[in-house]
Parts: C-alpha cells; sequence; structure tokens
C-alpha cells in the first residue's frame, strides 16, 4: 500500500546522517571547495558511517546489515545537503565494493570484499564516463578484449573521482565496440598496472573537493580472473540505473541545501521596510522550490525502491535523473538569485551550491549503493 | 515505511475505472462538448446518463471512504484519474462527486453524512466580487431563534454541476465584520423557496459539465444543515473548517488534470508513433529530437504530479495535516496539464489544432484545473506562506 513516510530505521538514518552532513561536511565545505582538498580526517570519519563494512556479509568482514536502495537514497540526500563534492568523494569506495559485492563471484567477494571492511577510509573507485560531448553511457568506447587468460583493455576514461589515490579502478569497457549494455563488462585494474595511465587532475566548475582524473588505457593487460562476474558478467543497466536514483537523490539534498539558504536569507534581509520574503517575487521562487524538491525526491525514492525490488528501472531512474537535474539547476540558480549581488559573492555558498548543481548534468554512475 | 506500489484493489478499481473511461466516457466526449446546454433534447443523452451513474456510483463509495476511514486507500484516487482520462467535462457532471460531497464527507457529522451523502452536491463559494480571496464573501447566514432556521441572502457564481444537482453547499458569513472567522458552510437543498438558479454558463472547456449562478433570497434552511460549528473563533481556527475541505478537493482537482494531460500525453505518443518517432528511455540527451525530449519531460513533469498527489492523499488517510502537500500537488499538477496539453497540441500540427481529434479540448479543459478550487498562484502563495512561517499580513 502507497506510504510516504520513514520508518523509525530510516527516520534514524536520516536523523545521523544530517547531523554528520551539518556537523562534518557543511562546516568544511566552502574551504575545501576553495582549496580543491578533499580532507583525510573527512574520509575517515565518514568510513565510521559504515556504509561499506553494513552492507558486506559476516563472512567476508562486515556487519552484514543488509543492502537498501532506498535506505541509500535517503542517506546520499543528506551527505548530499551536507557537501555533494565531499559526500561523493567519501561514497567513492562504494563504486567500486558494490559492484564486487552484487556480481562478484565467490573468489572475487570473498579476495575484495574483506578490504572494504577495515577500520579506515580504503581508497577504491569506478571508471565509467568518458571524454566526449556526445558521451553515450550506454555505447561505451573503451574496450576488452579476451586473450587467452588474459583481457586487454583500451580507451579513454575521465571523471573518475580518487583515481590519483585508489588502489585499484573497476573499469567499465565494452567486448564489443558500439555494443549496449549488455556488452559492457567491469574490470577490476590495480593502480600500477602497466597500460593504465592515470593522468593530470582536472579542475571542474565545480565539485572542487572531488579530485576527478582522466586515465587512459593502452594495451593494458590484466589477468581474466579480474573480470567481474566471470563468466556470468554484470548488469551494466541495473549500474547505470542504481547511478541515476542515487545521483538525483543526491542532487535532492543539494537543491535543499542552496534552497534552506535562500528561504533564511529572504527572512531576514530586508528592503523597502520588510523582509524580501514578503514579496510574491521571492517568495513564489522558494515555493516553487519547495514542491519541486519534495517532486524530485519523491521520484528518486520510487526509482530507488523499483531498483531494490530488482524490477526494471530505466524509465524511473531516467526520468528522475533528467528532471531532478534540470530542476536542481532551476533551484540552485533561484538560490543565487534570491540573495541578489551577495549570492554572487563568494562569502555565501550559493554560489558553490549554483557551480555544483550542475555537475548532475554530466554525471554517470559517480554513485552506487 | 516508504511503498509506491498500488494494493490489488487499487489496481482492480483502476481498471474497472478505465474500462468504463474508455467504453462508456471517451466515446461521447466530444459530443457533450459540442452540445454543451442542448443536450436534454438529444436522444444521446441516455449515454451521458449511463455514463455518470457508472461513475457516480463508484465514486460516492470511493469517496465516502477517501474522507473517513483512516488508513483507506488510493482507490479514490487512481478511479478519478481513469474517468477524467475519459473526459473531465463528463466525469464533473457526474453525481455524488460534486466538490459539495467532499465538503460534507471531510466535514459532516454522521447524521449529515447520512441525511446528504447520496444527494448530488455541488459547492457555491465564488461571487460576482470574491473569487481566490474567499474571505471577501459577501452572503449571509443569520439565524432566526423562533424557527431555529438559518436564512440565507446573496448571490453565487461559477458553481460547478448548478443545473443537474440536488443540493448545494454555501459558504455565507454569520457576521460580516468578523470577518472569516464568520464563514461558514451551509447544506441548501434544491427547491428550497429562495434559493433560484439564476443562469448557465458558457465555457472554453468542461462543457459536459455545467455551471452556473444561484441567488439566495431569505432563503430559510433548517439549523441542522451548517456544516461544522457554529462559533465564531475569531483568533484562531475559525475559518480552518471551510478550508479544511480543501485539503481533499486540492488533491482531488491534481489528478483530475493529470488524467486530462495523461489523455492527451497517450494519444500525442500513439500519433508520434505511427509517423515513426520512438520514445527511448536509455538515450542521451543529444540523442533525442527535440520531440522526444520533450515527451519525457511532460512524463516526468506528470509522474512528479501524480507522486505528489499520492502523497496528499496518502497523508490525509493517514490522518496526517496535508494542506501544505494538498497545495503543492495542486500547483504542480495543474501547471503541468496546462503546459503538457498545450504542448501536445503543438507537437500534432494541423491535425492537433483541429476538432478532428480531442487533444485541442483536452487543452482546453485542462486549463480549468489551474484555476479552480484555487488558482496556481494562489497555491503558491499558500505554499510560501507556510514554508516561511509568515502570516497573510507578512505575504500578502
Amino acid at each position: 500500500m502507497a506510504d510516504f513516510t520513514l520508518d523509525e530505521d530510516q527516520q534514524q538514518i536520516q536523523d545521523t546522517m544530517r547531523k554528520f552532513a551539518n556537523k562534518q561536511l557543511r562546516t568544511v565545505a566552502r574551504q575545501c571547495d576553495e582549496n580543491y582538498e578533499l580532507p583525510r580526517e573527512v574520509l575517515d570519519r565518514a568510513w565510521e558511517l559504515g556504509f561499506c563494512p553494513n552492507a558486506i556479509p559476516e563472512k567476508y568482514g562486515g556487519y552484514e546489515m543488509g543492502r537498501s536502495v532506498l535506505n541509500t537514497a535517503i542517506m546520499v540526500e543528506e551527505l548530499a545537503y551536507g557537501d555533494a563534492s565531499l559526500a561523493m568523494g567519501a561514497l567513492c569506495p562504494a563504486l567500486m565494493m558494490m559492484p564486487i559485492l552484487e556480481f562478484g563471484t565467490e573468489e572475487q567477494k570473498a579476495e575484495w570484499l574483506p578490504k572494504f571492511c577495515g577500520e579506515r577510509f580504503y581508497p577504491a573507485t569506478a571508471a565509467v564516463m568518458e571524454p566526449r560531448i556526445n558521451f553515450d553511457v550506454f555505447k561505451l568506447r573503451t574496450t576488452v578484449e579476451r586473450s587467452g587468460d588474459t583481457l586487454i583493455l583500451n580507451g579513454e576514461k575521465c571523471m573518475v573521482p580518487m583515481a590519483g589515490q585508489a588502489n585499484e579502478i573497476l573499469v567499465y569497457a565494452t567486448n564489443a565496440k558500439g555494443g549496449g549494455p549488455q556488452s559492457v563488462e567491469a574490470i577490476i585494474v590495480d593502480r600500477d598496472t602497466p597500460g593504465m595511465r592515470i593522468g593530470e587532475r582536472t579542475k571542474y566548475m565545480g565539485l572542487n573537493s572531488l579530485p576527478l582524473f582522466p586515465v587512459v588505457l593502452d594495451e593494458c593487460v590484466v589477468p581474466l580472473s579480474r573480470r567481474l562476474g566471470g563468466e556470468r558478467g554484470i548488469s551494466f543497466s541495473r549500474v547505470i540505473n542504481l547511478g541515476r536514483a542515487l545521483l538525483s537523490a543526491m542532487a535532492v539534498g543539494l537543491s535543499r541545501a542552496s534552497y534552506e539558504y535562500a528561504l533564511q536569507y529572504a527572512r531576514e534581509r530586508e528592503a523597502f521596510g520588510e523582509p524580501i520574503a514578503s514579496r510574491q517575487a521571492i517568495a513564489f521562487m522558494l515555493a516553487e522550490s519547495a514542491m519541486e524538491i519534495d517532486g524530485m525526491r519523491l521520484l528518486a525514492w520510487r526509482a530507488a525502491w523499483r531498483l531494490e525490488r530488482n524490477e526494471d528501472a530505466t524509465r524511473d531512474a531516467t526520468l528522475a535523473k533528467m528532471y531532478c537535474s534540470e530542476q536542481t539547476m532551476k533551484i540552485v540558480d533561484y538560490g543565487v538569485q534570491i540573495l541578489g549581488g551577495h549570492g554572487y559573492i563568494r562569502e555565501h555558498p550559493a554560489e558553490m551550491w549554483f557551480r555544483n548543481g550542475r555537475a548532475f548534468a554530466a554525471l554517470e554512475g559517480l554513485a552506487i549503493g | 515505511m516508504i511503498d509506491f506500489s498500488l494494493t490489488k484493489r487499487e489496481r482492480k478499481l483502476q481498471r474497472m475505472a478505465n474500462d468504463a473511461a474508455r467504453k462508456l466516457i471517451r466515446p461521447i466526449a466530444r459530443y457533450y462538448d459540442d452540445y454543451e446546454h442542448e443536450h436534454d433534447e438529444i436522444k444521446e443523452r441516455d449515454a451521458i446518463r449511463q455514463a455518470q451513474a457508472d461513475i457516480g456510483m463508484q465514486s460516492l463509495t470511493l469517496l465516502r471512504q477517501l474522507g473517513k476511514e483512516p488508513g483507506t486507500d488510493l482507490s479514490g484516487i487512481v478511479a478519478t484519474e481513469e474517468y477524467y482520462w475519459g473526459d473531465a467535462g463528463v466525469s464533473l457532471g457526474a453525481p455524488n462527486v460534486g466538490l459539495g460531497n467532499a465538503a460534507i464527507f471531510a466535514v459532516g457529522t454522521k447524521e449529515q453524512i447520512e441525511r446528504f451523502g447520496r444527494k448530488y452536491t455541488a459547492m457555491a463559494i465564488t461571487e460576482p466580487g470574491a473569487g481566490s480571496d474567499s474571505a471577501a464573501i459577501r452572503a449571509t447566514a443569520k439565524l432566526d431563534q423562533s424557527t431555529n432556521e438559518w436564512v440565507l441572502n446573496g448571490e453565487k457564481i461559477f458553481v460547478t454541476g448548478a443545473d443537474r444537482c440536488e443540493a448545494v453547499v454555501v459558504w455565507a458569513s454569520l457576521d460580516r465584520s468578523q470577518g472569516r472567522a464568520a464563514i461558514k458552510s451551509f447544506v441548501v437543498e434544491k427547491g428550497t423557496p429562495g434559493f433560484t438558479l439564476t443562469k448557465l454558463e458558457n465555457k472554453c472547456g468542461i462543457r459536459a459539465s455545467d455551471t452556473g449562478s444561484f441567488a439566495l433570497e431569505d432563503c430559510r434552511i433548517p439549523y441542522d444543515n451548517i456544516l461544522g460549528t457554529p462559533e465564531i473563533k475569531v483568533k484562531k481556527g475559525g475559518f480552518q473548517g471551510v478550508m479544511k475541505t480543501f485539503d481533499m478537493t486540492r488533491p482531488l482537482v491534481a489528478i483530475q488534470a493529470i488524467g486530462v494531460a495523461r489523455a492527451a500525453l497517450d494519444f500525442t505518443k500513439e500519433k508520434l508513433e505511427v509517423a515513426g518517432y520512438t520514445f527511448p528511455y536509455d538515450r542521451p540527451l543529444g540523442e533525442l529530437s527535440v520531440i522526444q525530449h520533450t515527451v519525457l519531460e511532460m512524463e516526468a513533469n506528470l509522474e512528479v504530479a501524480r507522486l505528489l498527489t499520492y502523497r496528499a492523499v496518502a497523508m490525509m488517510n493517514q490522518g496526517l495535516r496535508n494542506s501544505l502537500e494538498a497545495s503543492m500537488s495542486k500547483a504542480k499538477a495543474g501547471r503541468s496539464a496546462t503546459l503538457v496539453t498545450q504542448k501536445c497540441v503543438a507537437l500534432l500540427g494541423p491535425l492537433g489544432y483541429s476538432r478532428e481529434w480531442l487533444v485541442e479540448k483536452w487543452m482546453r479543459d485542462s486549463k480549468i484545473t489551474d484555476l479552480f478550487e484555487g488558482t496556481g498562484q494562489i497555491q503558491m502563495l499558500i505554499i510560501a506562506r507556510t514554508i516561511l512561517g509568515f502570516q497573510r499580513e507578512q505575504l500578502k
């Protein structure tokens, strides 16, 4: 039966994450944005929240608390409310861990999952995106070829988070050039593998605290055992849909940060003898933001809910991602507009959210749970 | 716990309503648009009666559950979407599903529900001088203590179902000097002396549903016909009794909007598919044509509107305060439906504009959903005041 209220567990997740976001992420967000830094202590503190070990079964060293896409959606909204860019950094190891948990063979799980159960942040990542304007996530150009007991990778990746420090990178590549999602395989590549070159960090208009790297694969040879899921492989559509649902949830969090700030500002800032929020021109931007944020969240949640039930979520996830990235941009734009000239000054966070907000239009596969 | 699934019962009623919409309602939609007021003389009138009786009967049960049994489901709302997918005018004209019925179920006593629940009850709020500003209404109700009757005077316009209804919920003030707190609603049955239907409107759309005006001239009704308390609570909550009705009717209008817009979108997609267009969900933006992208955006907007509406109703069913959510659903759905139907006409070119097809009618029909039960702008005002914690003096 339809119900749109959080249960006790979810309420608790939301509370915990919101507190963490306010205390550990929001407080350092601007400084990290200015300095392009992702502090190790932030990563370690976020790691203590346990989102990796919680999902991993006990036999691999985890806490086996179950895995819920919906709960993850609730979690990432709050983290992104703190700061989207730091949140993506903190969640980076899951980009490799979750696919191993979901698609890995028994041997692969036994080999890799224990690494994600330690006390400290374990740096690992995934390479999904490729650097071209007409990038289509379902038509990857990075290739994987089998040669005897090895796999040979060729291609170019971009926006690989934390590639510079990750111990392993999960590389998505097609075994049939121009093939659809069915042809995509995920290959675990060690950072020092010959043929894989991690380039200079690329700077973007936002997400400054998240280090993003180009990765070039040139006749990069790895053992066949590194193919995730073995012969059975993976479901790349599911990976992407998970990513879209969770990126949508993060877009909600970021939008909410911007909206709440503007709401507070509009209540306090006076012009012509009254708060600017007393004018419909301002008040309606806030009302629209509030309404759209609720709608975006429901759309993101439904995609997550469908994925949790293992149903095909392509339509829900795609519509959510499309809708949320556009609405987010509108809301962060209002966030700057309501502050007027002050919104443009880096003393306020509005312009940072404005820059970060646009990222969702470009990102694919940068969240998974 | 968050759950987006519809129950077996909800899906069954959805199918039944869709069946009725397809077989009974859609086939007569154009006809009753063409003959706005003349259909009583037309031999096909039986068709509309059958369709409306069908909707009315089902909706009455649904409506009753919607308002009165906490924890009940979304059957009423999902069925309503289907009826309006069939046709907005015909569905709006159906007996027993008037906004007055909703008001009685939302705020009426058990005894009042028994007395009036089965009557087709319209709602009369608007006056020539008061639309969105419903607190400014001039109609008055005075208690005649010698007979224990309310005496109503005033003029009401834009009453949906004015002609076909059996009773009307009339908003009137007990004491105009005491402002909004003194506004109460009263059930006035047709045939009461002093209660006269004075005019029927010619409208842009929803023509199968009649809209009219009433004059109240020393119209006397029994004391027990007042909905809610006759007490005037000036300080707080006085106006809430009548406003509470909106928590129920606004999501209802929202789902009406969604039904009409979905009709237009379904039809438009079908026609475009025949013309060779496909609507994939896995293509990047750069590969989509303007038409494909527009269709996806329309779908997303309707999904958002529908989810906001389900949420508003689910909250009401759970006994949670839902005024904010009700306004959000109405604002989003009314605006989205207006834009979606307009876009559908445009996407189908000269044929979309033609009266051969129903798309142009859906565009005319959907517009009302951003107007009645509070315009989209009034909803935004309510949302804004709520999120800011502002009184009306702080945000006019």
